[in-house]
C-alpha cells in the first residue's frame, strides 16, 4: 500500500500555538495544517481557546509560544508569530483578510460603500479611480448588495448587507487566507442563510483558504471542510467535519453535538 | 529692545528648533515634534511660524511677512513689526529683495531663488487627521507608507463632487515619500513647491511640529491618473495690473454686487504697474 | 489490464463500535473484523435486516464513520488508499475523484437550486459551469424531475424528489466507486426503474457499487453478489 504523495506544501502550518494571559491559559499547544483552498473550523464554547488562536495567527494577540509557518506567494516561507510589524501589516493587507463578527468594527463607517471596497486597492498602489470604480460595483455584485448603493454610506445599510459589504472589502485584494470570526454571529437567522450561501460560494470560486471560528455547529458544517474541537485551550479532536459531527469521538465533542437544538 | 534676546526666544530654545530644523531638512516631508513656546500671539495666529523664522533668523536678513499674499494686513504687519523690534533687521516688501519670508497662506507669485527662506505657517500637520484621530496610529501610517486612505479621501470627492474638492491645503507626496499637508495655501500654488529653489521650512505651533521641503525636492500633489490634479483657472486678469497668470481675488466693490478681481499678492501687482520702483 | 485486477474495494478485519460517553459511557459494537472484497463492474448488495450496521459499514467506507481499526483499502487512480489511516486531505480527495456515497436523505442547503445541487460534483471536479449545469439538468430530466423545479431550492420538494435529486447528484460525475444506502427508498415504481438503469449502467462501464436495497426486486435487478455482514464477519481476509 502506498500513501498518497505530499507534494505541496501547507499554505499555513502551525505548530505549539500557546497563549497565557499570566496564569489563565487562552490557548495550549495548537497545531495544525491548512492547505489551499480549505476551509478548518474552529468549534468550540466561549472560552474554548478558540478565539485566541484566531487573533494570535492574524496578528491581533502576542503568541506566547509557538509557530505558524506560512507559505508566501513569492514561494518562501515565513513565521507569521515572529514577523515585525511591517510586514506583517503590508500581509494583512494583501494576502490575508479577517471577516470579523461585527462588520462595523471591519469597514469604515465614514466613507461610502464604493471607498470601503476601493481602499485596499488604492492602499496597494491603484491609482486610476475608473478602475477602481468598476472592481467596486463588480464586487457590490458579487457580494449581491445592489449596484446603486456604492455611493451610500455604511450607515445607511442593514446588518446583513453590512456583513456582505465587509466581505467585499476584504476579499478584493484576493487575499489566499481569510479569518473569520463568528461570521453570523451578530445577524438575525434568516440572514444568515444567505450570507453563509454567499460565503460558501465565494470560497468554492475564488479557491480561498479561511479559518472560521464559530460556536454554531450548522455554520460550522455548511463552511468547514475539516474541524477542530476546543475545550479548554486545548484542541480534544479534529477531523472531517462531516464526520466529527456525526460520529464524534471524544465524550465533549459527543456532548456538543448531542446539544444543538432541532427546530 | 532691551530685556529681551535677539528674536525674543532664548538660545537655549533656538538651538533646540534649530535641531528639529535639520531633522526635519535630512527627513523632507516628516513632522518632527518639537518643544513649543509661548509666543505674545495666541495659538492659531501662527506661532509656529513665528518660532522657526526666530530661530533662522539673523542680523543681516531682510524679512518680508505676508498674510493670504498682502503685507499689509494686520497680522503680517504686527509679525513684521514684532520682529522688527526685537531683532532689528531690514524688512520689506519686495519678494526678490528678502532673504526670509514668512507667510500665512499663500506662496509668491514672484519666483523664489536659491537662498531664500520661506517659513509657512501651519494649523495641522498631520494629513491624516481627519481619518485616524490617534497620533500613535497616524505615526505608524507614515512609517509604513500606509497611505491608500489618503486617495480613499480623494475618492470620496470624486465620487460626490465630480471631481477633488480641495481647494487648498492640498495633500502632496513630498521625495517620492512622506505625505505631507502644505498648509491652507491654495492648490493654485502647489505646482510652486515642486523643485523649489528655496528651502520651506512649516511650522505649527499649537500642534508643536516643525516639517521641511529643502531645496530642489519633489513635491507631488496626490491625485488619480485619471483625474490628474489641476489648478484654479479665473476668465478675468487682475484689475489693476492685468496679470492673467496670478491668484486673484474677488473683491466687493459696492452694496449693488459689484466686484473686481485683483492679485492677491500685493507685492507682484504692484511690481507690474511700477516696475522701476 | 491484468485478468486478476486489484479490487476497488478491500476491506480486512474491519472494526467500529460507538462509544455513548454521556450515556453511561455504554459501547455498542457494530462490526467485527470485517472482510469483505469489490471489484470493478461488481454490485455486491448486503442483505442484513435493518439496525445491523449496513449504513454503517457504507459510512465507515465513506470516511464519515471512524472505526477503531482493521483496513479500508480503496483504489484512487493507480494507487491504493487506506481511508482508516488516510488523512482528511487524502479523504477529501477521495470523494471528490473516486468514492461518493448516496444516503437515502438529502442535506438540503436553503437558497441552493436543485441543478446546483446536481452540478456541484462536477464542478468539484474542475468542469466549467455551463458544462456542469447542462449535464446536472439532463440527468435532472431523465430523473423525471420537473423542469419547473429545476431552479428551485429543494427544500420544498417532497421526498420522492429529494431523493431523486440526490440520485441524480450521485451518479452525474460518474465516480469509480458508489456507495448506495436505500437509494429507492422513497421513490415509486417508475422512478426506482430508471435508478435500477443509472445502476446497471455505471457497472457496464465498470463502477464498482457496494449498497443497501431495501426492496427485493431492485435488489435482484442490480446485485452481482449478495453478501451478509454476518459472512462478511467471518471470512478470512
Amino acid at each position: 500500500m502506498t500513501p498518497m504523495p505530499m507534494t505541496q506544501v501547507p499554505l499555513l502550518a502551525v505548530r505549539g500555538l500557546t497563549k497565557r494571559y499570566g496564569e489563565r491559559v487562552g490557548c495550549l499547544d495548537v497545531g495544525f495544517d491548512l492547505w489551499s483552498g480549505e476551509v478548518l473550523g474552529l468549534v468550540g464554547e466561549s472560552g474554548s481557546g478558540k478565539t485566541s488562536v484566531l487573533q494570535c495567527l492574524a496578528g491581533r494577540l502576542e503568541a506566547t509560544a509557538g509557530c505558524a509557518d506560512f507559505f508566501q506567494r513569492d514561494g518562501t516561507i515565513v513565521d507569521i508569530l515572529r514577523l515585525p510589524e511591517a510586514p506583517r501589516r503590508r500581509l494583512a493587507r494583501t494576502d490575508w483578510a479577517m471577516v470579523q463578527q461585527n462588520p462595523r468594527d471591519g469597514l469604515r463607517m465614514g466613507v461610502t460603500a464604493g471607498a470601503n471596497v476601493g481602499e485596499r486597492l488604492m492602499a496597494v498602489g491603484e491609482r486610476h479611480y475608473g478602475r477602481i470604480r468598476r472592481e467596486a460595483l463588480d464586487w457590490l455584485g458579487q457580494v449581491e448588495i445592489p449596484q446603486d448603493r456604492i455611493d451610500d454610506l455604511p450607515g445607511t445599510f442593514s446588518g446583513g448587507m453590512l456583513q456582505r459589504l465587509q466581505i467585499a472589502r476584504c476579499l478584493v485584494t484576493r487575499p489566499r487566507l481569510v479569518f473569520m470570526d463568528e461570521p453570523t454571529g451578530a445577524l438575525d437567522v434568516s440572514v444568515q442563510a444567505r450570507l453563509l450561501d454567499l460565503l460558501r460560494g465565494l470560497v468554492a470560486d475564488l479557491g480561498l483558504s479561511a479559518i472560521v471560528v464559530t460556536h454554531d455547529l450548522a455554520v460550522a458544517r455548511l463552511l468547514a471542510h475539516r474541524l477542530l474541537v476546543m475545550k479548554d485551550g486545548e484542541v480534544i479532536e479534529s477531523g472531517l467535519t462531516d464526520q466529527v459531527l456525526d460520529d464524534p469521538q471524544h465524550p465533549y465533542t459527543q456532548l456538543l453535538v448531542s446539544s444543538v437544538l432541532q427546530p | 529692545m532691551s530685556g529681551y534676546n535677539f528674536a525674543y526666544l532664548d538660545e537655549q530654545t533656538k538651538r533646540m528648533i534649530r535641531r528639529a530644523i535639520l531633522k526635519a531638512v535630512a527627513i523632507p516631508g516628516y513632522q518632527v515634534p518639537f518643544g513649543s513656546r509661548e509666543m505674545p500671539l495666541s495659538y492659531g495666529w501662527g506661532t509656529g511660524g513665528v518660532q522657526v523664522t526666530a530661530s533662522v533668523i539673523g542680523p543681516e536678513d531682510v524679512l518680508k511677512v505676508i498674510d493670504q499674499g498682502a503685507d499689509d494686513t494686520t497680522n503680517a504687519v504686527s509679525i513684521r513689526q514684532f520682529f522688527a523690534r526685537t531683532t532689528g533687521v531690514k524688512t520689506t516688501t519686495r519678494t526678490d529683495r528678502a532673504t526670509l519670508i514668512q507667510t500665512r497662506h499663500r506662496i509668491p507669485e514672484t519666483p523664489l531663488r536659491e537662498g531664500q527662506i520661506m517659513v509657512f505657517q501651519v494649523p495641522i500637520p498631520e494629513p491624516l487627521r481627519w481619518l485616524e484621530p490617534r497620533e500613535s496610529e497616524t505615526r505608524k501610517i507614515h512609517a509604513l507608507e500606509e497611505y491608500g486612505a489618503m486617495h480613499v479621501r480623494l475618492y470620496e470627492d470624486i465620487t460626490l463632487h465630480g471631481r477633488v474638492a480641495t481647494a487648498y491645503d492640498y495633500p502632496v507626496r513630498v521625495n517620492g515619500r512622506y505625505v505631507m499637508r502644505p498648509s491652507p495655501i491654495p492648490k493654485f500654488d502647489n505646482p510652486k513647491l515642486d523643485r523649489n529653489p528655496a528651502l520651506l521650512l512649516f511650522g505649527a505651533g499649537r500642534e508643536k511640529r516643525i516639517y521641511a521641503v529643502p531645496s530642489w525636492t519633489s513635491v507631488k500633489s496626490l491625485d488619480f491618473k485619471d483625474h490628474p490634479f489641476t489648478i484654479e483657472k479665473w476668465e478675468q486678469s487682475c484689475a489693476l495690473c492685468g496679470a492673467g497668470d496670478s491668484f486673484l481675488d474677488e473683491v466687493i466693490v459696492d452694496d449693488k454686487g459689484g466686484r473686481m478681481f485683483v492679485c492677491s499678492d500685493t507685492d507682484y501687482c504692484a511690481r507690474r504697474r511700477e516696475p522701476t520702483r | 489490464m491484468s485478468e486478476s485486477a486489484p479490487p476497488a474495494i478491500r476491506i480486512r478485519r474491519l472494526a467500529k463500535s460507538f462509544t455513548l460517553h454521556n450515556q453511561g459511557g455504554v459501547t455498542l459494537p457494530v462490526l467485527r473484523r470485517l472482510s469483505l472484497r469489490v471489484d470493478a463492474g461488481e454490485c455486491v448488495v448486503l442483505t442484513d435486516p435493518s439496525g445491523s450496521g449496513k449504513s454503517t459499514l457504507l459510512r465507515t467506507i465513506f470516511g464519515n464513520y471512524k472505526p477503531q481499526g482493521g483496513e479500508i483499502l480503496v483504489r484512487h487512480g493507480d494507487r491504493l488508499v487506506d481511508v482508516v489511516s488516510a488523512e482528511p486531505r487524502q479523504i477529501m480527495d477521495l470523494r471528490r475523484r473516486t468514492m461518493w456515497y448516496v444516503s437515502q436523505f438529502l442535506r438540503v442547503i436553503p437558497r441552493v437550486p436543485a441543478v446546483a445541487v446536481v452540478a456541484e460534483p462536477l464542478r468539484a471536479l474542475g468542469v466549467g459551469r455551463a458544462d456542469a449545469i447542462e449535464r446536472a439538468r439532463a440527468i435532472l430530466g431523465r430523473l423525471r424531475i420537473p423542469e419547473r423545479l429545476w431552479e428551485l431550492s429543494p427544500v420544498t420538494f417532497s421526498g420522492g424528489e429529494q431523493q431523486r435529486v440526490n440520485v441524480g447528484r450521485g451518479f452525474i460525475a460518474g465516480h469509480p466507486i458508489l456507495l448506495l444506502d436505500e437509494p429507492t427508498a422513497s421513490l415509486d415504481a417508475a422512478s426506482r426503474a430508471i435508478v435500477v438503469q443509472l445502476i446497471r449502467e455505471a457497472r457496464e462501464s465498470g463502477t464498482a457499487l457496494l449498497g443497501t436495497f431495501h426492496d427485493a426486486d431492485v435488489r435482484d435487478m442490480v446485485a452481482t453478489r449478495v453478501v451478509s455482514l454476518a459472512e462478511a464477519e467471518t471470512e478470512a481476509a
